[in-house]
């Protein structure tokens, strides 16, 4: 017993003097151990995965290739921590009217084989992604730019293979003609999706794919299959975002435990995400080197507003099911302090993010949660089901959430596990979602609107519940066509104070990065995405 | 013995084509996608979906796919593309298997030597404190799940001793390969030695044995020579089956210590639904256990004169 007990004393101790540590730091961890000295050519490792698809900027969806991407390719733009455009490659990019953007470029770019980086490397690749022949999975992205139903149409054969909307003026200068306004366009463009492509890919996109030539702050080394991909610091570099180390080992893991265990024994530098075993002792273990910080993801449960059960539904009855858990109490306890309670729909770090937006939505009241469930007629049958995947670790939240609901409110809550990720999508496409289903929201660029036009608009591609109100779809037409960013900002704000009435989904937490570094770096920090920020990593000596 | 061989290898055909399109109809019978997969929660154009499920042919119905694959594989010995990779699974394989094999020699050759070794001791002394002992520290070993004893070896020898590493970032360097191949041997080694010693201590008492004491041969030569040759038999039969399991059946010990082998391949291709990579890995595993098999049944001819294949 003795010994449990002082083993406690110790957690909080950590604990407690990791707050104090994480209160002052922020952004400037780089200055707690500057007096070590910095080897500027020196290469550490990163944990990831075998990216799963070739490494083409067009066709890289999962974690594991987009952060080998970044390393190699520069896009037009990027954001920086508060979500604010940072030009990377793009000189200016300007527009009257949110709809015919004049995109300059930043003289003496090269790409890592020496070829010059072009209006025309843009133009070209952005053709060559969206044509549904060459099989790039983020095609759609290019779905806002006029004559793309031209080269992609839903049905029957394409009419053209570029876009009317893109123009080359001269070899730094392009134009880009969106089919209809969009006032945050720019901040699309700092996807991977519409980073540059060299002559030479053309040739053979395949082996492009294994060998990429890019214009970013690394260039490709080599990728031994399932092993490790070495990228080196690309010298001739023009960019704000240098690397002040001399390259990246990905290092390839098959499970966070072992790299954790690997990263314990000095084997790899910096870890992305810690397991859920070593959680409750990695602050212990690490010291000032854990990381323990806010991203910009949200999870959510959404409503398959197909079903009977929820088809008709007054949206009292879904507040009152949110106000029904205790979030506060699950993050701290089942998720171990992983996820910060949601406040709203819009995740933090995102440009038009608002605290508490939700109202009292999000507020555990179980008193308040009964009465709003009766007035709103009761939830049919009484009872509901959480859909979610076995293979992502929800298992746990999902009956603590289930518990808070029964108990607050006597409804019936059950968890409808499917296997994996694949036979949950698949029942979510079918729309065989028997009641609610978890779903998750990572961000693909800092605006709000990704977190509220991309999933609630009628006809979102991220809109998998079948929610579809007139109101919103119209205000969100209004934001679109807005004259400029802030207001554009603004009405997106006001429609995510209006959510609460229509309750789209039910948000319950925000994620955080639990990550941890190696005693040789120094200067980690991650970005909204939750990936570590490379380029600002320096190695000691 | 020709004429056995011929017949053995014919009748590897059957077997064969039976358990390449088991796994395709079991693969293609579990819900969800590898193409729609791709695209997680945001969903894709629905152009690419179809050009993609196209080229891979998953239009069609699943006795057509599978009719194709067979002919390719069989004709060109072309194992078909990985859908997320646009990778030939050719290449896939080749990047697993040398190194599930390093890994599946290295645990072979330890359950041999230290099993057999371990056996003869064994049975030599039945009934003695060395046996018993023995016999206890394989009951030990079959009965500790692998993932525990992975798990001590790793913190006594990696964490505290710092002797070994404790996971494999390069497959060909024997030192970090040598505690999960320990790993992996450790619950057959038991079996070997327990399968040994029973046999050792049986044919010890048999008559042929009490002759060739009985004729001076020296002890090397009688238990070296004539107790080990019959009594080898079962044993060989049981090692010859766990190359087999060794290949394919070592995925926890691979997620264990990060080995990117077979095992976690096959774990893989299951949960992205890659039916290609899956049937590809799976139909050189029936080769390899069909193989393995062949080579047991023809040992036996050689340890004891009595077997006769015609």
């Amino acid at each position: 017993m003795r010994g449990a007990k002082s083993a406690k004393w110790v957690a909080i101790a950590a604990v407690v003097a990791l707050g104090v540590t994480a209160c002052g730091g922020g952004g400037g961890d780089k200055g707690s151990d500057s007096k070590a000295a910095i080897d500027p050519n020196g290469k550490f490792s990163v944990e990831v995965g075998e990216p799963q698809n070739p490494l083409q900027p067009a066709n890289t969806m999962e974690s594991n290739g987009s952060i080998v991407i970044k390393s190699l390719f520069a896009g037009l733009v990027d954001y920086d921590e508060s979500g604010k455009i940072v030009y990377v490659n793009a000189d200016s990019i300007d527009s009257k009217d949110n709809k015919t953007f004049t995109v300059k470029l930043k003289s003496g770019w090269k790409f890592h084989d020496g070829t010059p980086v072009t209006a025309d490397s843009y133009v070209k690749a952005w053709n060559w992604a969206a044509n549904p022949a060459n099989k790039q999975t983020n095609s759609f992205w290019f779905s806002d730019i006029q004559g793309y139903d031209d080269v992609a149409p839903a049905k029957g054969a394409p009419k053209a293979d570029k876009m009317s909307g893109l123009k080359v003026v001269d070899d730094s200068t392009f134009t880009i003609t969106l089919s209809k306004p969009i006032p945050y366009f720019v901040y699309k463009l700092g996807y991977e999706v519409f980073d540059p492509l060299p002559e030479s890919f053309y040739k053979d996109p395949k082996a492009a794919g294994e060998h990429p030539i890019g214009n970013g702050p690394y260039k490709f080394v080599s990728w031994q299959h399932k092993k490790q991909i070495e990228v080196a610091k690309f010298a001739d570099y023009k960019g704000p975002n240098a690397a002040k180390n001399g390259g990246v080992l990905f290092k390839n893991y098959t499970s966070l435990e072992t790299a954790y265990e690997d990263l314990k024994s000095s084997n790899v530098d910096v870890l992305r995400q810690i397991a859920p075993k070593d959680l409750p002792v990695y602050k212990t273990d690490l010291g000032d080197r854990a990381v323990d910080k806010a991203y910009s993801a949200i999870q959510t449960i959404a409503v398959a507003f197909y079903t009977k059960q929820w088809k008709d539904i007054d949206p009292k009855v879904l507040q009152g099911l949110s106000m029904a858990i205790d979030r506060d109490t699950i993050t701290k306890t089942v998720l171990q302090g992983t996820r910060e309670p949601a406040t709203g729909w819009v995740a933090k770090g995102v440009l038009g993010y608002q605290p508490n937006a939700a109202g009292d939505v999000t507020t555990y009241n179980p008193a308040k949660a009964k009465e709003l469930i009766k007035a709103g007629g009761g939830v049919p049958g009484n009872a509901i089901s959480i859909q979610y995947n076995a293979d992502g670790g929800h298992k746990e939240w999902v009956e603590a959430v289930c518990n808070s609901i029964t108990k607050a409110t006597g409804v019936k809550c059950t968890g409808d596990s499917k296997a994996d990720f694949q036979a949950d999508l698949n029942a979510r496409d079918a729309h065989q979602v028997k009641s609610l289903y978890r779903s998750g929201w990572v961000l693909d660029y800092p605006f709000n609107s990704n977190f509220i036009r991309d999933l609630f608009g009628t006809k979102s591609d991220g809109n998998q519940g079948g929610f579809s109100n007139k109101k919103i779809d119209d205000e969100i037409a209004a934001a679109d066509s807005a004259s400029s960013l802030d207001e554009s900002e603004k009405k997106y704000q006001e429609i995510e104070k209006q959510l609460p009435d229509y309750m789209p989904s039910i948000p319950l937490w925000y994620y955080k990065v639990n990550a941890g570094y190696s005693d040789k770096v120094t200067g980690v920090a991650y970005a909204q995405d939750g990936d570590p920020i490379l380029t600002g990593v320096q190695v000691k000596k | 013995m020709g004429r056995y061989v011929a017949r053995r290898l014919l009748q590897m055909i059957p077997v064969f084509i039976g358990t390449t399109l088991l796994i395709f109809l079991m693969v293609y019978a579990l819900p969800g996608d590898p193409v729609r997969g791709l695209f997680g929660d945001k969903g894709g154009s629905p152009q690419v979906i179809a050009q993609l499920r196209h080229q891979y042919g998953l239009d069609q119905p699943i006795l057509v796919q599978y009719w194709h694959y067979m002919k390719n594989m069989i004709l060109h010995g072309d194992f078909g593309t990985q859908i997320a990779s646009g990778r030939p699974v050719t290449d896939v394989l080749g990047d697993a298997f040398p190194v599930t094999l390093r890994l599946g020699a290295l645990a072979f050759v330890i359950e041999f030597v230290l099993g057999i070794a371990l056996g003869i001791t064994a049975g030599l002394r039945a009934g003695r404190v060395t046996d018993n002992a023995i016999l206890l520290v394989t009951l030990l070993l079959i009965s500790v799940p692998v993932f525990v004893l992975g798990y001590i070896l790793k913190v006594v020898f990696a964490f505290n001793l710092n002797w070994l590493p404790p996971n494999v970032n390069d497959s060909t360097n024997i030192n970090e390969l040598l505690m999960p191949a320990i790993v992996l041997a450790t619950a057959s080694l038991a079996y070997v030695t327990r399968l040994t010693r029973t046999s050792i201590a049986e044919n010890l008492r048999a008559d042929y044995i009490r002759t060739a004491i009985a004729k001076g041969l020296p002890k090397r030569r009688v238990v070296g020579v004539h107790l080990m040759r019959n009594s080898l038999i079962p044993v060989i039969t049981y090692l010859g089956t766990d190359i087999g399991a060794l290949m394919g059946g070592a995925v926890v010990t691979e997620g264990l210590f990060n080995i990117q082998g077979v095992g976690g391949t096959i774990a893989q291709s299951i949960v992205r639904r890659e039916g290609t990579t899956l049937v590809g890995l799976v139909t050189i595993l029936v080769i390899v256990y069909l193989l393995a098999n062949l080579l047991v049944d023809l040992l036996y001819a050689v340890l004891d004169p009595r077997i006769r294949y015609a």
